[in-house]
């Protein structure tokens, strides 16, 4: 009775531990967020991940999908960063120039107060659609780690040229990034 | 005495927060870290907008429940007791329990254990163990 009680208690610890590898194995191969920026560093073309979230500039939900066709330059933002405000008025200009040939510039705010972003969007004159990323679950599956980040998206769902990440460091340089990334988006 | 006693509980419930008693309860989403370690923007931010809530005359409860509005149930440092969050506090206590009654279990059958006279040996034993005596006596 003594020796069955303690096969069934090993077998129990066994059966454990081998389901807490099974369950770090799946988070490992299903953590496919971090995957996109080094899959664009090769050049690759990964499907965008889909979302749905709450808007900030007006009532109502945005949908990836609803974008479906066009052009999509994704700005990851927050209140609170300085190198956001400094190239708000580069993403704001690149959708006045473009929306016509069906390119949209999506702000995503997260980290940060709703009252703060709303100051944010009226001081800086934002005019593109903006969602809210609440719970950071969209900055996961695009691997984001910090603000300000831009992802291009094509007309096909797919990411396309470079992610830019991190302060400005030379205007110059990010308006051209910035350029052949939206070119890209827009296919031509 | 019962009448002090209840007007001081009267007073400690309805005084409103200070920006002490809830800072430590709710973290920066940047840093990972409660609001009284960080001095990240957002966690200066996090502490005007405390403030404000406080002088508008709100609750501890109500102030925390806006920022997990706004920020989601990842701002609170620590699970709220209900929903899937409430696993984590009923886990701990479910494995100490566990523990506790393991040891106890086991602490009973060793008490338990037959000690002293072992019986008589196999009598195939005993001879062997005689001849083994034997040959050390001589």
């Amino acid at each position: 009775m003594a020796a069955r009680l303690k096969l069934g208690a090993q077998a129990l610890a066994v059966g454990l531990v081998v389901a807490l590898l099974a369950l770090l194995v799946w988070k490992l191969v299903n953590d496919e967020g971090s995957a996109i920026p080094s899959a664009l560093a090769r050049g690759e073309r990964p499907v965008a991940p889909a979302f749905t979230l709450p808007r900030l500039d007006e009532e109502g939900t945005l949908s990836l999908a609803d974008l479906r066709g066009k052009a999509v330059v994704i700005n990851f933002w927050a209140s609170w960063c300085v190198p956001c405000k400094e190239e708000a008025p580069v993403l704001e200009a690149a959708w006045r120039e473009h929306r016509d040939e069906g390119l949209v510039v999506l702000g995503v705010d997260f980290n940060d107060l709703r009252s703060d972003a709303l100051a944010f969007m009226r001081e800086v004159g934002m005019t593109y659609p903006v969602v809210y990323d609440r719970d950071g679950a969209l900055v996961a599956d695009y691997g984001a780690t910090a603000v300000p980040e831009t992802f291009f998206v094509n007309r096909e769902g797919r990411l396309v040229g470079k992610r830019i990440a991190g302060a400005i460091n030379s205007r110059e340089q990010f308006e051209r990034d910035f350029e052949d990334g939206i070119q890209l988006a827009l296919g031509s | 005495m019962t009448v002090l006693l209840s007007l001081v509980l009267a007073l400690a419930v309805s005084a409103p927060p200070t920006l002490s008693d809830i800072e430590d309860e709710v973290v920066c989403p940047t840093c990972q870290v409660t609001l009284d370690q960080s001095n990240a923007p957002i966690a200066e931010r996090m502490r005007a907008f405390i403030r404000d809530r406080i002088a508008a005359g709100d609750s501890k409860e109500e102030i925390k429940a806006e920022l997990v509005r706004q920020f989601g149930p990842r701002v609170l440092a620590v699970p709220e007791r209900r929903g899937f969050d409430l696993l984590a506090w009923l886990l701990p206590i479910g494995g100490a329990v566990l523990a506790a009654g393991a040891v106890g279990v086991l602490a009973w059958r060793w008490s338990r254990a037959p000690r002293g006279d072992p019986g008589p040996l196999a009598p195939e034993l005993e001879r062997r163990l005689d001849e083994e005596l034997a040959r050390f006596d001589g």
